[in-house]
């Protein structure tokens, strides 16, 4: 008899706050899980955001910092800098990395700072009440906009990845979706690349994972699941942006 | 024929019921229980058909709550003729 799936140690005992159904248990896992692969648990500072995953950090079992709302990365570069030697994550949504975090996150990979960034993106404020994010669909319906986004008044949604990847100092951008077993395996193995690359002082590395919120989409967990997959995938398309190699070298 | 049986553990109080291990199960083994409530509230998912189980581990990865754990036990299979 052999176990073959049990929770990680990166994970606390604590049980989450969020929406049945909702994927941002998947993403804490997928972290606590690559830094317990990598040996990194007793080594590694994280830094929550503001919105949905403000209570992260009880239940990622690493030491973390409630940073102020889109300021992570800008708090991830000063540990850093002070703690070279530690592995130093943020983990953000998209109301926070998108909206208010633009100039932080932009920056931090605009000087190729050596942290990890897990951009979790569900098209949507969460915890909020459901409002229009930079990144909601076009023709998506949400709370302040009922009649769907109008990209003629609210512009199109932010590829955040894309704009990231162009930047010099960025080393690794990836975007990928937690829509179905596979995917969920292949997000992994990109967050294990991710902090790998900080690892091996390569620069800036930034993970966007596509993720759902059945509550503020108004759909129930498994159609949830099924719209991100027919509508967030075809716009935020899958696969490595940007690649290690091609990364500043610290 | 040795094959492979898989025995998936639901920790059921704290499951929040979503479902989505349910919708992913390739045999069809999980269900969302028809009454029963947990501590929580929620209707939680069950192991209706465990001896369908190949221990694929879907249902796992996808649990957003990290209630399910997964073992796997060699198995003699008649060959069917």
């Amino acid at each position: 008899m052999s176990v073959v799936f049990s929770r990680t140690k990166g994970l606390t005992e604590a049980e989450t706050h969020y929406c049945p159904g909702c994927t941002h248990g998947i993403a804490h896992r997928l972290v606590g899980e690559a830094l317990e692969e990598l040996d990194l648990l007793g080594n590694t500072i994280g830094c929550s955001a503001v919105g949905c995953s403000i209570l992260s950090y009880n239940y990622i079992n690493v030491d973390m910092i409630e940073c102020l709302h889109g300021r992570a990365p800008a708090v991830a570069t000063g540990i850093k800098r002070v703690r070279p030697d530690s592995i130093v994550f943020t983990y953000q949504g998209d109301g926070d990395l998108a909206s208010i975090g633009t100039a932080e996150i932009v920056h931090a990979a605009h000087r190729g700072e050596n942290i990890t960034v897990v951009f979790v993106n569900n098209a949507i404020y969460g915890m909020t009440g459901g409002q229009m994010a930079p990144t909601t669909l076009a023709g998506q319906k949400v709370t302040t906009a009922p009649a769907g986004r109008n990209p003629v008044i609210n512009g199109m949604p932010l590829k955040v990845s894309e704009m990231l990847a162009q930047i010099p100092g960025a080393a690794y951008v990836e975007r990928v979706s937690l829509h179905s077993p596979k995917e969920i395996r292949k997000a992994k193995r990109a967050i294990k690349k991710g902090l790998t690359c900080q690892v091996e002082k390569r620069g800036f590395s930034l993970i966007e994972v596509l993720s759902t919120c059945p509550t503020g989409w108004g759909l129930s967990p498994v159609d949830a699941v099924a719209w991100l997959e027919a509508n967030m995938v075809p716009y935020y398309p899958l696969g490595v942006l940007k690649a290690p190699e091609g990364g500043k070298n610290v | 024929m040795a094959g492979i049986q898989g025995i998936p553990h639901i920790a059921v109080d704290r499951c929040k019921g979503c479902g989505l291990c349910v919708s992913v199960c390739p045999q069809s083994v999980l269900a969302i229980s028809d009454g029963a409530v947990n501590v929580k509230g929620y209707q939680p998912a069950i192991v209706a058909e465990p001896e369908r189980c190949i221990g694929c581990t879907s249902c796992a990865l996808i649990c957003p709550d990290v209630v399910i754990s997964v073992e796997r036990i060699p198995v003699k299979k008649e060959v069917k003729s």
